[in-house]
């Protein structure tokens, strides 16, 4: 149970929140044309005769929006319906050519489901919580308004009219702006391991409905308001933040919460009314006469199991077997690019924990040094594989092998051929590192007195001191022991 | 010298394919027709450069050796439902005023892909809504049959086909397309004295179609005698990939099928659709057809649907309730009239459209339709039709265990006069009490003539088959035809 409460000046309350994603099908084609879906085409060059509401045009479900729904249904754990239908929700509008969008009012495609969320990476399982989903339907997107190309007109482009979306409904079982955040990113991860949407909230492929309500702990739910169309997830939390602390501050003016549709302004931080019950549409919703019922058979659904990826919850739990700790299995699960970049590294046999460690320390703080993704990381997985192979073997220390990642990551070049090139060969010549500790000892000869004479932690100062002298190359671990050894040799007696 | 313009689509067909005549002697003798005959207002379009085009395919084929396509020098009229590439497309309504499709409705498409040419667009009810082609915005047909009381009163041709009928029956054209959502094909057929036939819902693509009720609206044929009909919805009919209530089914040989030996088949006589208020002669006809069914080998059974009297209401509900919807996409903004008052947003602009460019009956049903689907009001009408109309599918489905096809009358009249019942819509949608059955089942059915009535006026009976089972119904058709012996044809007056 979340423990955030907003406290307002008759006590505590609780917030409680569900969220409506719309997230765009990844397809080549429309739900129900053939007409192409890429972003940031010019206006109106993407619609077909169907989705221009053309007189005597008729709708053909594209099988692939179809089954991309299904899969995301399967990830989720949800039941999915073999039988469900499409109905018509009508209402006027300029860019809804046909005046009604078709969407699954009484019989959605996926059922219930559920999604595990964590509020702390760190501490992933101790902090779990599972949030239910209540359907999945798909339905069409409208097209866009254009209000600025024209004086006194109003444009309208179609190129999204007729787009697939998958609605996916949570429950109201969600009670922080921090929980909803998770859930939003959980189910973005989801989405993007499936290939079902590519989660793209700049670019309106993910957009969510806030309904947002407050109640005293233990009351019944509270009047809840729907905040439209919030495209990020850090709006989505000001979002839930911003509505429970509005709501508050009416209840305990004495007011009362109108359930209304709200709009967010992210450069106010506030919700704002936009239409309330009264003027709500009454939208006639009823069986689109066009369309058969969607009837799925056993074979389409096994193809559309077989094709799951292994999904976020799965990998981090393999991850954590192999004994790479929960939070870097965590960090390296939550984005399906770095698990796959991951995968192919540990495919390249590195010992996983310290494949985890270098990957989530090295190479994600060399990417965000560069602002690069991993999808376009300067390393590949089996030039990982071999830097983190000749860390392995003794060839290079940790700090030799920073350097070697440094030069990688300049020239593109291997690590073995760094290391070759540049002599950034780790030593473990222990005569060599004798004679330099015996050099080091006798040019600090009062520090050994004092480490001697109890100051134990001089002992770092003489390995920085041997290290230095050795170029970084010499073993750490040779060091260590030869030091130990000719440091404490006096101490002994 | 044979008219050409009376032999009928397998006597053109027939005779261009023997080298009788030439499929442009054809043409042209239908385009001097159709030219003759604007006192019908039966086209809303001429298209004679498409008749002449397609007949003179056919001849240059034909002197090339080539085989001919079925239709090949068949020119035939085109409700202006379907939408035509190039060609004016209104659906009778001013809304569509100007409106030009770039795209070809399948049916169409099929029908020249069959060699057919095109006469011209049939003026129609707006919409496909009506039963008396009273509700075109370009003026109603008028049927070329005259009551043999000396009056003089213009008759409805039936509705909503009303332009095909009139066309075909007036030997406009041999053939033309109609489109049947709970009626539209048999009742004007009945009331000029010609055949036509509504295939089961799902034979015929509704691509390119402009829709009235989704659930209902079937294409089909409307022509002179059976054969001609069969040979139509040959062409017509197939599956179409763009439609998705298109059934994936070959088209079978309907006209090679043909035989009006009934021996062995089962006729089941609906007691249901003995309606109060029904003309002697209607009853008369129905039991001369009964006696016609027997001759031709039928046995004959009594049957029951008992749900029948509930099909008018809920079909009255259902078809509204569909065209609200598809109706709203005729809104100013793409195609079509727009008003745009000085001054006007957005819901000025639809409301001024809408109001200008649909008919009272349009606007009727938009509201019928609008109303039973409101929140509210679903369940008790809309909910409630929907199981209606499941149990009239099963009354059927219960009727098929006795009996092969059903016969009845097409409708409980003659034609009425123009005028006689535009004023009371209610009396104008009981003209639909014996084909909306059958469309709310999707089941296949047609009329055929069967006599005159004392005023001269032809009479129609139905039969209505089995799904996917036009042949039973074309044979029973057939049967009909050959016994009745139908010749009457109105006498050219206009």
């Amino acid at each position: 149970m979340s423990d955030y409460r907003i406290q307002g000046d008759t006590g505590e309350w609780e917030v409680v929140v569900g969220l409506e994603v719309h997230a765009q099908v990844t397809s080549n084609a429309k739900l129900f044309s053939g007409a192409a879906t890429a972003f940031g085409a010019e206006p109106n060059t993407q619609v077909s005769l169907v989705d221009a509401a053309m007189p005597g045009m008729l709708p053909v479900p594209n099988r692939e929006c179809i089954r991309q729904a299904v899969r995301t249904g399967m990830a989720i754990e949800a039941q999915i319906n073999k039988w469900s239908r499409f109905d018509r929700k009508n209402y006027f509008y300029a860019d809804l050519p046909q005046g009604y969008q078709i969407s699954q009012l009484y019989h959605p495609i996926v059922g219930e489901g559920a999604i595990d969320i964590s509020l702390d990476e760190k501490n992933p399982d101790a902090t779990g919580k599972r949030i239910g989903v209540e359907r999945i339907h798909v339905e069409q997107d409208a097209g866009k308004l254009m209000h600025d190309q024209h004086p006194t007109q109003s444009y309208v482009d179609l190129n999204r009219s007729g787009v697939a979306l998958m609605e996916i409904v949570s429950k109201p079982d969600l009670a922080s702006p921090a929980e909803t955040g998770a859930y939003l990113r959980k189910l973005r991860s989801i989405l993007r391991y499936v290939g079902s949407c590519d989660g793209n909230m700049e670019e309106g492929s993910m957009r969510a409905d806030v309904n947002v309500s407050v109640r005293k702990p233990g009351d019944e739910l509270g009047t809840r308001t729907e905040t439209k169309n919030v495209n990020s997830v850090r709006f989505v939390m000001a979002v839930v933040e911003q509505e429970a602390k509005r709501q508050v501050e009416v209840l305990e003016a004495g007011g009362k919460i109108q359930q209304e549709t709200r709009l967010y302004d992210p450069d106010r931080n506030e919700t704002r009314s936009m239409r309330s019950k009264e003027d709500a549409h009454d939208y006639r919703y009823f069986p689109d006469p066009d369309l058969l019922p969607l009837v799925l058979d056993d074979a389409f659904l096994a193809e559309c199991r077989a094709s799951l990826p292994e999904l976020p919850d799965a990998k981090r739990a393999r991850y954590e077997a192999l004994g790479i700790a929960p939070y870097q299995a965590t960090v390296l699960t939550a984005e399906v690019e770095a698990a796959r970049w991951f995968d192919a590294l540990l495919g390249a046999g590195v010992k996983p924990a310290a494949a985890a460690n270098w990957t989530t320390s090295e190479l994600f703080g060399a990417l965000n040094r560069t602002g690069r993704d991993i999808e376009n990381s300067p390393v590949s997985p089996a030039q990982a594989a071999e830097l983190l192979g000749l860390i392995a073997d003794g060839t290079l220390s940790g700090s030799l092998a920073k350097q070697v990642f440094e030069v990688m990551l300049e020239t593109g070049d291997g690590a073995a051929k760094v290391v070759e090139d540049r002599g950034l060969k780790q030593t473990s010549d222990t005569g060599a590192i004798e004679a330099v500790i015996a050099e080091v000892m006798a040019a600090n000869a009062d520090k050994v007195a004092d480490y001697r004479g109890g100051k134990d932690k001089l002992f770092g100062f003489f390995v920085g001191q041997t290290m230095k002298a050795m170029g970084g190359k010499a073993n750490p671990a040779v060091v260590n022991e030869v030091l130990k050894g000719a440091l404490g040799e006096s101490v002994a007696s | 010298m044979t008219d050409l313009t009376d032999i009928g689509i397998a006597g053109i067909r027939d005779g261009v394919r023997d080298g009788s005549f030439k499929a442009r002697e054809v043409a042209d003798a239908f385009i001097v027709k159709v030219s003759q005959a604007k006192a019908l207002n039966a086209f809303l379009v001429e298209t004679p450069e498409h008749a002449i085009a397609a007949a003179t395919a056919a001849d240059t084929a034909r002197e090339a050796g080539e085989t001919l396509k079925p239709l090949a020098g068949v020119p035939i009229g085109m409700k202006d439902l379907f939408c035509t590439k190039g060609v004016t497309t209104t659906a009778a309504s001013h809304i569509l005023e100007g409106f030009t499709p770039t795209y070809e409705s399948t049916v169409s498409q099929n029908l020249w892909d069959a060699g057919a040419g095109m006469l011209g667009k049939l003026n129609m009810d707006q919409f496909a809504m009506g039963s008396s082609n009273e509700t075109s915005a370009f003026g109603n047909v008028i049927s070329p049959w005259k009551r043999n009381d000396g009056g003089n009163a213009s008759l409805a041709p039936g509705g909503s086909s009303g332009g095909s009928s009139s066309a075909v029956a007036a030997r406009l054209c041999p053939g033309a397309t109609g489109t049947d959502t709970g009626g539209s094909i048999r009742q004007p057929a009945a009331f000029t004295g010609i055949s036509g036939i509504k295939p089961t819902y799902g034979r015929c693509s509704r691509w390119g179609t402009i829709a009235f009720a989704s659930s209902l609206d079937q294409a089909g044929p409307m022509a002179r005698d059976v054969r001609d009909c069969a040979i139509l919805l040959e062409a017509m009919a197939g599956f179409d990939a763009k439609d998705g209530t298109s059934l994936q089914l070959d088209v079978p040989k309907w006209e090679a099928g043909l035989s009006g030996n009934l021996n062995g088949l089962r006729v089941g006589i609906p007691k249901e659709y003995r309606v109060d208020g029904m003309p002697e002669e209607i009853e008369s006809l129905w039991q001369q057809g009964i006696a016609w069914m027997k001759d031709a080998g039928a046995t004959i059974v009594e049957v029951s649907l008992p749900h029948t009297k509930y099909a008018l209401p809920a079909y009255y509900i259902i078809a509204p309730a569909e065209a609200s919807s598809n109706l709203a996409r005729y809104d100013g903004v793409r195609y079509g009239i727009r008003d745009l008052p000085t001054g006007a947003g957005l819901q000025d602009m639809y409301a001024a459209t809408r109001a200008d460019g649909f008919g009272p009956e349009v606007k009727r049903r938009i509201m019928i339709g609008t109303y039973v689907l409101s929140a509210g009001f679903y369940d008790a009408y809309y909910t409630q039709a929907q199981k209606v109309r499941t149990l009239i599918a099963r009354d059927f489905e219960r009727a098929w265990e006795m009996c092969d096809v059903l016969l009845t009358p097409t409708a409980p009249s003659a034609a009425f006069a123009l005028g006689e019942k535009s004023a009371d819509p209610i009396a104008m949608y009981l003209n639909d009490v014996f084909t909306v059955p059958s469309s709310l089942a999707g089941l296949p059915a047609m009329s055929v003539p069967g006599g005159l009535d004392k005023q001269g006026l032809p009479l129609g009976l139905q039969i209505i088959g089995k799904p996917l089972d036009e042949q039973g119904v074309l044979n029973a058709g057939l049967a009909i035809e050959q016994r009745a012996g139908f010749t009457a044809r109105p006498e050219a007056w206009w």
